[in-house]
């Protein structure tokens, strides 16, 4: 009864998201358009934004819990719960087998896609009105296309009968702590960038784009950046130990799905910056918002269209990938003419010098948007080329690599200058005395980290001292300003932790790709191999049950330079629900490096033998830790209290001096 | 400078980032294409010698053989088969019967090296190309059945 209320909670929801998406934007319209309507009753849809986005996430929240019900419930007469849950599937898997499938995903983007709208219905209160109902407007009208998308071709709450004995269990690859965070967050980030896009067209709708509206989107974006940052470091880091093959990028067009819009939404993010302080580039920053939440939309129909080869993808039926591609169209579609429309009247540049922080700032926007382009191109190439019939390719990762790589590298050189130069008009030799020193720096600690490794090219010193500059450079920069009195604002603490974390994830990645050995090999119980200082030796093999598989455990006792320093439990686990056989990797984590061990089948011969990976992994440890440092930094910068201060001090902002203007006393703020 | 040789010159970096961009990832791409072909057409001679393409089908019933770290197995569309060689660890998805997806060369026996096999993560998910695969060639037999 409960999983039909919820069924018809959702109904009821598209109902109010209509209402929501409607309703508020025609109150905006003045009286010259819509003279037949009284001013009564305009206003009175201005209002209703903000009580119609709290109900309809109220009636989304209930069909969502009424389906986690089902789920806590062994409920096995709901088609969903069936195919995705078991009754010995342990509790916490219950919980998230919800966003384990299609259906369940999508009613999680729509839930999360409330409790945004409600978010900004609730912080809104300094925002014109208007401004309010257009934004919650845009988002209603999202709100209703999906909810109708989930209504009619994926419904969670499908019911069968008879009701299933069993369920047929969660995916055994998906039976991890990973599953339970990764997706929430991916969605808030990709669900978030919603709300830059909504910001963004209700500017264009209202024909007016100033500094207050920077200001009040860029803690938006940046929350959503910073969601969508954390929710594709933890995609990694489980692909990572999960898949069992060590990697943790693989180009598969769904990662690349999640990096597209992190891309532009970095930009994004730079771009308000320059919107909010300069009042330039407003135009560009509408078109990325667009194009952020567009690319956002369009991992959504990759995904769930049943076109891609992949290990994420669903496989799923045509009519939803028709539906998607119909609502990417209307949405890009619209949004873009909307753009071709209002732009001018929007958009009215100032002048930019050549060198000044804009100028790299549109450097990093340019860059970025290359580099979206490019992957975008090697994602959609095959796709495009099997729609037209010509044929079935790939576009492997030595394409990406190829051409992600320099792109990025000038990309992260000019972080430093960026964040050094002054506004308006600013000169190099100005902040030279700020460069030379990380410069110096740099070299000293890639050579360093070089040595220690043992080996040396050219492109592994590139890689570390493009990260160490960058790093030491933020060092620099934190311990000149703590030297000075006066506040600081998080947007301050936000810039240097999030380029610092991208320093430390650019060193990790040099580090792993240029450092990590990969030994595939046959072991009887008492061999060793080794690699580096470390010697892997299997002890022997022991049977283990789980609560719903059982499972061969190797235990491999690992020495360094002869001391025994661990042991590790790689596992082969067969899960009762399904005759698949799923590797537990076994990892030993440490500051700066993983060494990570896998098991293969059982190999026929005289004596018991195995089939192994045994891989050294080192600077892996960084990829995670730089992830975290960056999210980090963007939550603080999202906290910056002169967006909680709201209206009122436009004129008084503290937070975002630049760093050289705090560190060369004599010189003057723009 | 003025401020119109100003603009000019921010036009023409942003313009220079964009053009040197273009031919890099022009050229990446061209390079790193990597073609399918099923068991027929590699048995046509369809398929590149000296360059990687992956070749997909369904793999035989008990041809899978393994010698030490090896493994051997056939792919097959059910109208021509292919022979697969391996090294390394197989996924954990492989298995006679199934699908599947495999990237590598051809050597000079006819015989596919694989680099790269691919995993899916349904057991019952057939890869699209495999699919595809399997697809053309029932329909080639099926037209062929019809002819007088």
């Amino acid at each position: 009864m409960l999983v039909e209320l919820g069924h018809f909670a959702l109904m009821l929801a598209l109902m109010v998201a209509l209402i929501q998406g409607v309703l508020p934007l025609l109150g905006t319209l003045g009286a010259a358009r819509l003279p037949w309507i009284p001013l009564s009753l305009r206003w009175g849809w201005l209002h209703m934004a903000r009580a119609s986005t709290f109900l309809q996430w109220a009636l989304v929240s209930f069909a969502f819990f009424a389906l986690e019900w089902a789920f806590l419930h062994n409920d096995f007469s709901v088609a969903y719960v069936v195919q995705h849950s078991n009754s010995l599937l342990p509790r916490p898997y219950q919980f998230a087998a919800l966003w384990g499938g299609h259906e369940g995903s999508l009613l999680l983007w729509v839930f999360l896609l409330g409790f945004w709208s409600s978010a900004v219905a609730f912080f809104s209160r300094s925002l014109p009105l208007s401004m309010v109902a257009r934004v919650l407007g845009v988002m209603g009208l999202i709100s209703f296309g999906f909810l109708c998308f989930i209504l009619t071709t994926s419904d969670p709450f499908v019911r069968v009968f008879p009701p299933a004995m069993e369920g047929r269990d969660l995916n055994p690859l998906l039976q991890d702590p990973g599953l339970v965070i990764h997706p929430p967050m991916l969605y808030m980030g990709y669900v978030g960038m919603s709300v830059a896009f909504a910001f963004a067209i209700a500017a264009l709708l209202a024909g007016r784009l100033d500094a207050a509206w920077a200001r009040w989107s860029r803690p938006w974006t940046v929350i959503a950046w910073t969601f969508l940052s954390l929710g594709i470091g933890l995609g990694s880091w489980w692909a990572y130990y999960e898949l069992g093959w060590g990697g943790w990028w693989f180009w598969d067009p769904v990662e690349n799905a999640s990096l597209m819009p992190w891309l532009v939404g970095t930009a994004l993010i730079h771009s308000l910056m320059v919107t909010e302080k300069r009042g330039t580039f407003k135009a560009w920053t509408v078109l990325l918002a667009i194009a952020a939440f567009s690319l956002s939309l369009l991992g959504t129909f990759l995904v769930r269209s049943g076109v891609l080869t992949s290990v994420h993808a669903f496989a799923s039926d045509p009519a939803r990938g028709i539906f998607i591609l119909v609502f990417l169209a209307l949405v890009v579609g619209s949004s873009l003419t909307l753009f071709a429309w209002r732009a001018p009247q929007v958009g009215e540049g100032g002048f930019v010098n050549l060198v000044s922080r804009e100028t790299f700032l549109l450097t990093n926007s340019i860059l970025m948007c290359v580099a979206t382009l490019a992957v975008l191109l090697g994602t959609l190439y095959p796709l495009v080329i099997d729609a037209l019939g010509q044929g079935k390719l790939s576009v492997g990762p030595p394409y990406f690599n190829l051409v992600f790589a320099p792109i990025m590298v000038p990309l992260i050189f000019i972080m430093v200058p960026g964040s050094l130069l002054r506004w308006r008009e600013a000169k190099i030799a100005d902040i030279l005395p700020y460069l030379w020193v990380p410069g110096l720096g740099a070299a000293v600690v890639s050579a360093g980290l070089c040595f220690w490794m043992g080996s040396w090219s050219w492109g592994v010193l590139g890689g570390f001292w493009l990260g160490a500059w960058v790093a030491l450079a933020g060092v620099q920069q934190m311990v000149l300003r703590l030297k000075r009195p006066g506040r600081i604002g998080g947007s301050f603490w936000g810039m240097q932790l999030a380029h610092l974390g991208l320093a430390i994830v650019v060193m990790g990645v040099t580090g792993v790709k240029s450092f990590e050995v990969e030994r595939d090999v046959r072991m009887g119980i008492g061999d060793e191999v080794q690699i580096q200082a470390y010697t892997f030796r299997l002890l022997g093999m022991q049977d283990v049950k789980g609560p719903n598989y059982e499972a061969v455990r190797a235990r491999v006792q690992v020495l360094k330079n002869g001391q025994e320093v661990k042991t590790m439990l790689p596992e082969k686990r067969r899960y009762y629900s399904s005759a698949m056989p799923m590797t537990e990797a076994a990892i030993d984590s440490g500051v700066l490096q993983d060494l990570y061990v896998s098991l293969g089948d059982a190999l026929q011969g005289d004596t018991p033998q195995w089939s192994m990976r045994v891989y050294y992994k080192p600077f892996v440890p960084w990829l995670w830790a730089g992830v975290l440092v960056m999210v980090l930094g963007g939550f603080l910068a999202a906290l910056d209290r002169r967006y909680r201060m709201g209206y009122a001090t436009e004129s008084q902002g503290e937070g975002g001096e630049t760093a050289a203007a705090s560190l060369t006393p004599h010189a003057t703020r723009a | 400078m003025t401020k119109r040789q100003k603009k000019f010159m921010l036009i023409a970096l942003g313009l220079a980032i964009v053009a040197s961009a273009t031919a890099l990832v022009l050229n990446a791409f061209q390079s790193n294409l990597v073609f399918f072909f099923t068991p027929t057409q590699v048995f046509a001679g369809e398929a590149p010698k000296a360059r990687a393409f992956r070749i997909g089908g369904m793999v035989k019933a008990d041809s899978l053989v393994q010698v030490g770290m090896t493994h051997e197995f056939v792919v097959t569309d059910n109208e021509r088969e292919v022979r697969v060689t391996f090294t390394g660890l197989l996924p954990d998805l492989f298995k006679e019967g199934k699908g599947v997806v495999a990237q590598g060369e051809l050597d000079s026996s006819g015989r596919f090296v694989a680099s790269q096999v691919l995993a899916k993560h349904d057991e019952n998910y057939m890869p699209p190309e495999a699919q595809h695969a399997m697809d053309a060639a029932a329909q080639r037999r099926a037209s062929q059945s019809v002819k007088p």
